[in-house]
């Protein structure tokens, strides 16, 4: 359905997209996730063809953005980062304006624009001036733009920042019902927006893509392993002694030691309930209580900070360090 | 393209400045028309409208200034750039809004010769002919301001060099007794302008061996030439730049009280001409 190939954008020296490639499909909600400054709303401008990419291509439905725009813009509703708005207009006037744009026929148009200001529940306002509205109207109006004429693929840019939590609810359930018959596709760095709302998700680090997937085959991308955390009153050589014969082990990190107490991570990757119930009776039967046993998930913001680490800082690498001791 | 040009219009007029650029050209057209018309008794609108032409230069450039500077600023561009609307149409939705909102002025200019018909003797189809070429240089003096807007993001920007480029237009008859008219000098500009195409065609194709040559051929040329037949370059700059006298053609009409057809066509060609470069100034933003 949108097809990206090799995208590349240069803003003078500083690369925003290298070499992006990548397919969505049909009736989903995708996710762009990543820092500032990854590359989103660059990626969204050359997909909906308000910018030019330096290298490769876009096709939407087969047509290419830039040799074919009318038929690939047609199938596009778009909102961008800062929703596009006449504020000398009313609501009313935008969306009329907005839909004879994308040619929805004169007899229809009525029709869609009420159809669309009850879905975002802008109706009370449709008659006043859009410079007097607050924020989060503000952006439901970018966003009924968008929707209207119902295209086959929306694409929204950050479409929750700066509303109260009440209104992201609201327009995240939102862009659920619309995703029964459309393509949704949406930017954002908010890691638990993405989580919630999108069934796939792209995570762009520094203009590349860093890692695709649904949220959970996400997670077990980043170790794929579960991990232990412990913390036992005994010393190094007790505990490995201990340790020698259960299986099932992958790695033993060393976090805290001393003397008579130490905190460890066991990763491990089968059945960790099991694990745990072998070390716990292991130590117990050695007599060395264990104060404090936790299984720990790597959640997808693990994955998404270690995808989109930028050049390790020295602070960083410190810690790394310590981890591994 | 309908909608562009209806959202336009709208827009100007119920944000004044289409209602004020229109007032004032009415007023100021009333004046001169009260002063040499009804005051004086001189039987030709067109003179008054020769005074109007002044107070072009500086209403144009707030008429045009926030034509394609003000969308980028509010970023209201991306919702026509990326709507399924042509290129060209968008331009020309905005241009010929701002147009009609010019015509409603001299449509009101239209009611003045029959005015004067009504004191006595009129020359209607001279002071008509001549609305009509004011009408048109306007529309070149918006054109030009309308490209110099989507140049820059800044409305204040686009208004200041509309207005210095229209008045350097407008004192370009006057500034050519200035520019000299020796043969070495009419060489030394063609190897200047020839130098900055050679440039422009690096930076576009950065292609060293065309931009190369190109200079190289030309000015080899332009050398030979001016060795075999120094004539030829005598007088060569102010004669090229004397084609550029937009209102040479409106004077044809108003002072000389020729129908000017070929000026006419002239007025359309860099009307056409820049409505074309407002083109191109987009799509090597999409392109590059």
């Amino acid at each position: 359905m949108i097809e990206v190939k090799n995208l590349v954008k240069k803003y003078g020296s500083r690369t925003a997209l290298d070499h992006l490639s990548f397919t969505l499909k049909e009736n989903q909600i995708y996710g762009f996730l990543g820092p500032n400054g990854a590359g989103k709303s660059t990626t969204m401008n050359i997909l909906t063809g308000y910018i030019g990419a330096d290298s490769g291509e876009v096709l939407i439905h087969g047509h290419n953005i830039l040799e074919e725009p009318e038929d690939a813009k047609k199938s596009i509703g778009y909102l961008p980062e800062i929703p596009p708005l006449y504020p000398e207009m009313t609501v009313w006037e935008y969306l009329s304006f907005a839909a004879e744009l994308k040619h929805i026929p004169k007899k229809q148009r009525t029709k869609e624009i009420q159809k669309v200001c009850s879905l975002l529940k802008i109706e009370d306002i449709s008659h006043r001036l859009i410079r007097n509205l607050s924020k989060g109207y503000k952006q439901r109006t970018g966003l009924a733009s968008a929707v209207l004429g119902f295209p086959e693929i929306i694409i929204l840019d950050e479409p929750t920042v700066g509303l109260d939590p009440k209104q992201i609810i609201e327009i995240r359930q939102f862009i659920r019902t619309l995703a029964k018959e459309h393509t949704v596709i949406l930017s954002s760095h908010i890691l638990a927006e993405v989580q919630e709302i999108c069934d796939y998700i792209l995570i762009i680090s520094n203009g590349a893509l860093a890692a695709s997937g649904t949220p959970g085959h996400l997670e077990e991308l980043a170790h794929g392993k579960e991990s232990i955390e412990l913390t036992i009153k005994a010393d190094r050589s007790k505990i490995l002694s201990v340790l020698k014969n259960i299986s099932n082990l992958h790695r033993i990190t060393w976090k805290h030691e001393s003397e008579d107490s130490c905190d460890i991570l066991i990763d491990t990757s089968t059945d960790v309930q099991r694990v745990c119930e072998n070390i716990s009776l292991a130590f117990a039967h050695q007599g060395i209580p264990i104060t404090h046993l936790s299984i720990s998930k790597t959640t997808l913001e693990d994955v998404f900070l270690e995808l989109t680490k930028t050049v390790p800082q020295p602070k960083k690498g410190v810690k790394k360090h310590d981890r591994n001791l | 393209m309908t909608a562009i040009y209806k959202r336009e219009l709208r827009s100007y007029f119920t944000s004044m400045i289409g209602c004020i650029f229109a007032a004032f050209l009415i007023v100021i057209g009333g004046i001169y028309f009260m002063v040499y018309n009804l005051n004086s008794g001189y039987p030709f609108f067109s003179y008054s409208l020769s005074g109007v032409i002044f107070m072009l230069l500086f209403s144009v450039p707030v008429l045009s200034m926030k034509s394609f500077a003000e969308e980028r600023k509010n970023k209201t561009d991306q919702l026509l750039l990326t709507s399924p609307v042509p290129l060209f149409q968008i331009i020309l939705g905005k241009y010929l809004a701002m147009t009609t909102v010019f015509a409603v002025p001299c449509f009101i200019y239209c009611l003045f010769p029959i005015i004067i018909k009504f004191q006595g003797n009129a020359h209607l189809l001279v002071d008509y002919s001549s609305i009509l070429a004011f009408f048109l240089l306007g529309c070149v003096y918006i054109a030009i301001g309308m490209f110099l807007s989507s140049l820059t993001e800044s409305p204040v920007i686009a208004a200041v060099s509309t207005c210095g480029a229209l008045f350097l237009l407008y004192m370009l008859d006057n500034l050519l007794n200035y520019i000299p008219t020796s043969a070495i000098s009419g060489l030394i500009v063609i190897l200047v302008v020839l130098t900055i195409i050679s440039a422009i065609v690096f930076q576009m194709t950065k292609n060293p061996v065309i931009a190369g040559s190109m200079e190289g051929i030309g000015f080899i040329t332009a050398i030979t030439i001016y060795l075999m037949k120094k004539t030829l370059f005598e007088n060569l700059v102010p004669n090229i730049l004397e084609h550029f006298v937009l209102t040479d053609v409106f004077y044809n009409f108003a002072q000389n009280y020729i129908f000017d057809l070929g000026g006419l066509l002239f007025y359309l060609s860099i009307i056409v001409l820049f409505i074309f470069l407002t083109i191109q100034t987009f799509q090597k933003r999409r392109w590059s």
